[in-house]
């Protein structure tokens, strides 16, 4: 277990978070779809190693439907989307990138705090990739928070489900069944926000959640 | 005997479908009611036989939690309670049989009664926490659709409301006191608690919580506010059941967990239990001096008879603490008597409240009088359980409420200055209840059936149902000879006292002409039969004379009449009359009780006027505040129900945020 397998495990992981500090820094749409590509590539990569090291073939099924649909189906469905909207070009944050990153690296340490606390006796390797997986997760709705464009809002939910399937795939012992039925909820949840960022554009000319808010009447 | 027991329950439970169907049928309500006489009598057959502790059996049943099972066990506690519940039970639905005639929807009483019961007596057969507050939401739930079932009056659905909040609170309470018993092993069945009791200040905690949980269906001050509001509501068998039964499950609950599940108590355990005891007492009973509605005395009268209860269960917990077992015996026996007591006299008033309203459709006492020549019958039993429930004797109300006395006076041989100090004061205030409930059933008895009508339709009165009358008298008689011969409960309930406390009082079936001995024969005594035969004798003695010395002679009649010639009938002593001293001196300062007199100026026409204002202290000071805060707070927290994705996103998250980092912080 220990040695070369550990690491790479490791450093699986770790990359995962450092896609997700990407994502969390790029504030363009269209790099920021490339960079959730990536993401979904180091998932696959990460859920594959963890498949040939603890010798469980059904997590080879994880990792391909993660190649599929994230890497690939859901990254050029978005990419379509934004270039049929027009909005391939614009920039989208809340807060400004120094604040956003400052939280992350803190969200990071808090959940390793909380997780090399609370998993003291589990397997070293369990303990590693869920404090990774929490970091992802904690990753992901911090982008939802920090970004007004649905596309943004949608990538965040993506990577947080990213961070789900890694810590599923860290415990031991998840059936494959609870894994495809995670992975097509959030297919499912893709092409419904997809026809709902087509009904809003069309309704609005815009996808910027605050033009919704503007028209609820609401005042910042 | 629990499968038995079980059996009966679920046939009560299967008879709640059978009322739906039936309720429109002429033959609904004597089936109804027919059927749970027979299960009530059948359930309280079974507590007989189980209290003597030789049967006590277990049953697991594979219900509610999966890894839990449903418990249910029959020991001597709940079989002593069963033998209460089921009386009282099997008394109303004798009442109702022929009562229910003059319901006006029997559809919205027939299904829910025979579930009420079965939910009651779950409660008491109940072993686990699980199953004994899933039994306790069904009963509180199952009289609540009882309450409202005349819906359509004024203010009936307001009481619902009231119930309901009180009563999710006090499960709410209990939950926590079963949470904090099972510990973190998480072993909710009753026997895995009693082998592990919680440590001091758990316990301590579990003994605040029980008060509170199973203090507020029992109707405690200050939580009693919903109680003189839903009982009065419900139909009156129902309203029998609620006062006279269901505060004793409440008690019960109360026991099982102080006495039973908890282990063994600290020495000031009785010192909050004491208080809240004395304090119920002579609240319960001001507040029923103070109402017209005859109903609602009759439940601020529970209120009182709980405190009672309470207060002599406070004396038991400090003898237990103290290890004196003897004392702790005797105040035990005292609230368990005062239990069956009550449960008796209070069913049986509520009946001939439910009998009164019957026939004059009213409920004021003001408007009431002159019932005893209208409603003979229902107005001979009314009398005795007023004559029981103000405790003289010979009947039963004055033997639990003297062996509670006799338990106070045990009271300068405890350690603790603190006990000493407090129980006398207790014992005080609880003297000062018992005289001013003599006073309320006077009042009662006297405004409602004696002096003229004051009504048309006090004049138009007429007799209940044989039927009705019938479950009264028997009530009557048990309340009679439970007051005469008490030393046969006494020693029944031995086998209980031994469960809770850990002692038994001397055996009083054997001491000479049936009387009974608490402590020893030098220190006091009481003859039951005695001072029957003595009353007895004396009054018919009494009667002689008058009829035959007094009532001989020629009388005249004054021509003024004492100014009272033929006045309307408004003008006779009334209720409000009645109070008048005692609301003075006792309430201007509490109730905050205010008269105003408003004289018309000289040569004026107009009428005088003459207003008593009485404000709720504990509504006024407790719940309005509450009511004022929790609105207050609503409205600022509607805002929330408009917030825009991203706000609710980042709630969310900083919610987790602060979790995590919680957990981060904990030692």
């Amino acid at each position: 277990m220990h040695g070369l397998s550990f690491d790479i495990a490791h450093l699986l992981a770790g990359s995962l978070v450092v896609v997700s500090f990407l994502e969390l820094y790029q504030d363009r749409l269209l790099a920021l779809i490339h960079i959730y590509a990536v993401h979904a590539l180091v998932l696959t990569l990460s859920v594959a190693w963890q498949a040939f090291i603890h010798d469980a073939p059904h997590l080879y099924i994880t990792a391909l439907i993660a190649l599929a649909f994230k890497a690939v189906a859901i990254p050029i469905g978005l990419r379509r989307i934004i270039i049929r909207l027009g909005i391939h070009r614009e920039i989208d944050n809340v807060v400004g990138v120094g604040l956003a990153m400052l939280t992350g690296i803190g969200l990071v340490a808090l959940s390793m705090v909380v997780m090399l606390r609370v998993t003291a006796e589990a397997d070293p390797l369990a303990r590693e990739d869920l404090a990774f997986a929490l970091s992802v997760v904690l990753l992901g709705l911090l982008m939802m928070v920090t970004r007004r464009n649905a596309v943004s809002q949608v990538i965040g939910f993506m990577s947080l489900e990213n961070g789900l399937v890694l810590a599923a795939t860290g415990a031991k012992g998840m059936p494959l069944v609870v894994e495809i039925s995670v992975a097509f909820s959030v297919l499912i949840a893709f092409i419904v926000i997809g026809i709902f960022l087509f009904r809003i554009r069309e309704r609005f000319d815009t996808v910027d959640i605050q033009a919704l808010d503007r028209f609820r009447g609401e005042r910042r | 005997m629990v499968t038995d027991a079980l059996i009966a329950v679920a046939a009560l439970l299967l008879l709640a479908p059978a009322g739906i169907v039936l309720a429109s049928s002429p033959i609904g309500r004597p089936t109804v009611y027919g059927a749970s006489l027979a299960l009530a009598l059948l359930l309280a057959t079974v507590g007989i036989v189980s209290l003597s502790g030789q049967h006590n059996s277990n049953v697991t049943l594979p219900l509610g939690l999966p890894w839990l099972g449903a418990h249910f066990r029959i020991d001597a506690l709940s079989a002593f309670f069963l033998i209460v519940i089921n009386l009282g039970a099997a008394a109303a639905s004798l009442f109702a049989f022929g009562y229910g005639r003059h319901e006006e929807f029997p559809g919205r009483v027939l299904p829910f009664y025979p579930a009420y019961l079965a939910g009651m007596n779950l409660v008491l057969l109940a072993a686990d926490a699980f199953s004994f507050l899933t039994a306790w939401e069904f009963m509180s739930l199952s009289s609540w659709a009882l309450v409202i079932a005349h819906h359509h009056l004024r203010d009936i659905l307001r009481a619902g409301y009231v119930y309901l909040l009180m009563a999710s609170f006090g499960t709410l309470a209990l939950l926590f006191a079963f949470g904090l018993l099972a510990g973190t092993s998480g072993d909710y069945a009753f026997a895995a608690m009693r082998t592990a009791p919680p440590n001091a200040g758990f316990a301590a905690l579990v003994l605040i919580l029980a008060l509170v949980g199973a203090g507020s269906k029992a109707g405690l001050v200050p939580l009693h506010a919903w109680l003189p509001l839903a009982h009065p509501a419900a139909p009156s068998q129902v309203s029998a059941l609620m006062s006279g039964v269901m505060t004793k499950v409440a008690i019960y609950g109360f026991i099982r967990i102080v006495f039973d599940l908890v282990g063994p108590p600290a020495w000031w355990w009785s010192m909050p239990v004491l208080l809240v005891g004395a304090i119920t007492a002579v609240m319960g009973v001001l507040y029923a001096l103070m109402q017209r509605d005859l109903k609602r005395v009759l439940a601020y009268s529970t209120i009182e008879n709980i405190g009672i209860v309470f207060v002599a269960l406070g004396l038991a917990l400090a003898f237990k603490a103290n290890a004196m077992n003897l004392a702790a015996a005797l105040a035990m026996t005292a609230a368990l008597l005062h239990v069956l007591n009550h449960s008796l006299f209070k069913t049986l008033l509520f009946c001939g409240a439910g009998a009164v309203l019957a026939s004059t459709g009213e409920r004021n006492i003001e408007r009431l009088g002159g019932l005893i020549h209208r409603m003979p019958r229902t107005a001979f039993v009314f009398l005795i359980g007023c004559v029981a429930i103000s405790a003289l004797p010979p009947f039963n109300g004055f033997v639990s409420e003297w062996l509670a006395f006799q338990a106070i006076l045990v009271s300068p041989q405890l350690s603790s200055w603190g006990l000493k100090l407090m129980i006398p004061a207790a014992g005080a205030l609880l003297a000062l209840s018992a005289a001013l409930a003599g006073a309320c059933f006077v009042r009662v008895y006297g405004v409602t059936f004696l002096s003229r009508p004051r009504s048309e339709a006090a004049r138009n009165a007429h007799e209940v149902e044989g039927v009705s009358i019938v479950a009264m008298g028997l009530l009557a008689v048990a309340c009679l000879i439970l007051g005469i011969i008490p030393g046969f409960a006494i020693d029944a309930l031995a086998t209980t006292t031994q469960l809770l406390t850990g002692g038994r009082m001397p055996a009083q079936v054997g001491v000479a002409w049936l009387s009974i001995v608490p402590i020893a024969e030098g220190r006091s005594s009481y003859n039951g039969l005695l001072v029957f035969v003595f009353i007895a004798v004396s009054a018919m003695i009494c009667a002689f004379a008058i009829h035959r010395l007094a009532s001989d002679k020629i009388r005249r009649s004054a021509i003024w009449d004492c100014g009272f010639p033929d006045a309307s009938p408004m003008a006779q002593y009334s209720g409000s009359s009645f109070a008048q001293p005692i609301r003075r001196v006792f309430c201007t300062l509490m109730f905050r009780a205010r008269e105003i007199g408003e004289m018309p100026p000289p040569n004026s026409t107009s009428p005088a006027r003459f207003t008593a204002i009485v404000y709720d202290p504990i509504w006024d000071t407790l719940y309005a505040p509450l009511v004022q805060f929790i609105s207050f707070s609503a409205e600022k927290l509607n805002a929330l129900q408009f917030l825009t994705i991203r706000r609710y996103l980042s709630l969310v998250f900083a919610a987790l945020v602060l979790l995590l980092l919680v957990l981060a912080a904990w030692p």
